[in-house]
């Protein structure tokens, strides 16, 4: 599989999401925002990280980056597209995905492990895994409170785009369990053609055997059975 | 020459927590009365045309394009002579 990572100026997941791809044994290409190729990928990630230190708003400086266009118009021919974290942002700002991250309820940079839920097997990010498995996937941000207005709300739900949400162990979704306000305790998201996600969560900071938690290569493994 | 004051403010259905903190703080100080906290971004920006026209077109097309996410933000603004802003 051919994966690019997109690198802006403040990105700092980039060489995460680079090294976990490489790892799995994937050709892989750090992809510099100044460019206009994405060297013809079957995955691209925008990564996490401070896009233009977050000046403005998170990711609404990126959206400008030279490589967004070609990124646009990858996923808009179907491509794989996944946004972590100030990839997320990026990728709301860009208008491929609805809603907004905004500060999170406490106003407090969060950063620790985090239960999600997958909320349905109808995405490419999660059609391996299947619905209803809990994953620990960390997280680190402190605009990751996903808001959008009800009727969004309404379509994402009962389109089935809510792919991830936030939960405790045993996998009950609640207040408690919501680590930053979102609404619906929604973890990460996809387009109506199912072919773009954007998630707070960082799967590629659990995915190798030297960090503590490994569910993050579930999400990895579930794009390389979608590609196969 | 002319300068846009502009202001970038949250909707008011959208929360704003920095807003409730400070709200919070405020009342702890011994400001009771004070109900509500707003936190708003107020931006200016300097142009050297003088065609207010031309340049109420431009600051709307940044507003709507840029400098406001649709989403959750509204904005206003006002132009004002650069000179006289400078004088003041």
């Amino acid at each position: 599989m051919r994966i690019s990572v997109v690198t802006f100026p403040g990105s700092n997941c980039d060489y995460d999401a680079y090294r976990v791809c490489l790892s799995r044994g994937h050709q892989t290409k750090l992809i510099w925002h100044k460019d206009t190729d994405l060297a013809n990928p079957d995955l691209v990630i925008l990564p996490g990280g401070f896009s233009y230190g977050d000046y403005l708003r998170g990711g609404a400086l990126a959206r400008f980056s030279p490589i967004v266009n070609e990124v646009i118009s990858f996923a808009k021919k179907g491509g794989l597209l996944l946004g972590i974290c100030n990839g997320f942002q990026i990728l709301t700002e860009c208008g491929l995905l609805p809603g907004t991250l905004l500060m999170n309820e406490s106003l407090l940079f969060i950063c620790k492990h985090q239960y999600i839920r997958v909320e349905t097997e109808a995405s490419p990010f999660t059609q391996s895994i299947g619905k209803g498995k809990v994953l620990d996937v960390p997280i680190a941000h402190k605009e990751g409170n996903f808001y959008t207005d009800s009727e969004t709300l309404k379509q994402l739900q009962d389109n089935n785009q809510i792919i991830f949400r936030y939960c405790d162990k045993q996998g009950e979704i609640n207040l408690q369990s919501n680590p930053n306000g979102s609404l619906d305790n929604i973890a990460g998201i996809c387009n109506p053609q199912r072919n773009i996600l954007g998630m707070m969560p960082h799967p590629e900071r659990s995915a190798t055997d030297t960090v503590p938690t490994q569910d993050g290569k579930w999400i990895f493994e579930a794009i390389e059975k979608a590609l196969e | 020459m002319l300068k846009a004051k502009i202001y970038v403010k949250l909707k008011a259905s959208v929360l704003d927590p920095q807003g409730k903190a400070v709200t919070n703080s405020l009342h702890n100080l011994g400001f009771t009365d004070v109900l509500e906290t707003r936190i708003s971004k107020y931006i200016e920006m300097n142009f050297t045309s003088d065609d207010r026209e031309k340049v109420s077109q431009e600051v709307e097309y940044i507003c709507n394009s840029l400098l406001a996410n649709p989403n959750t933000e509204v904005y206003q603004y006002e132009i004002v002579p650069l000179e006289q802003n400078l004088e003041n």
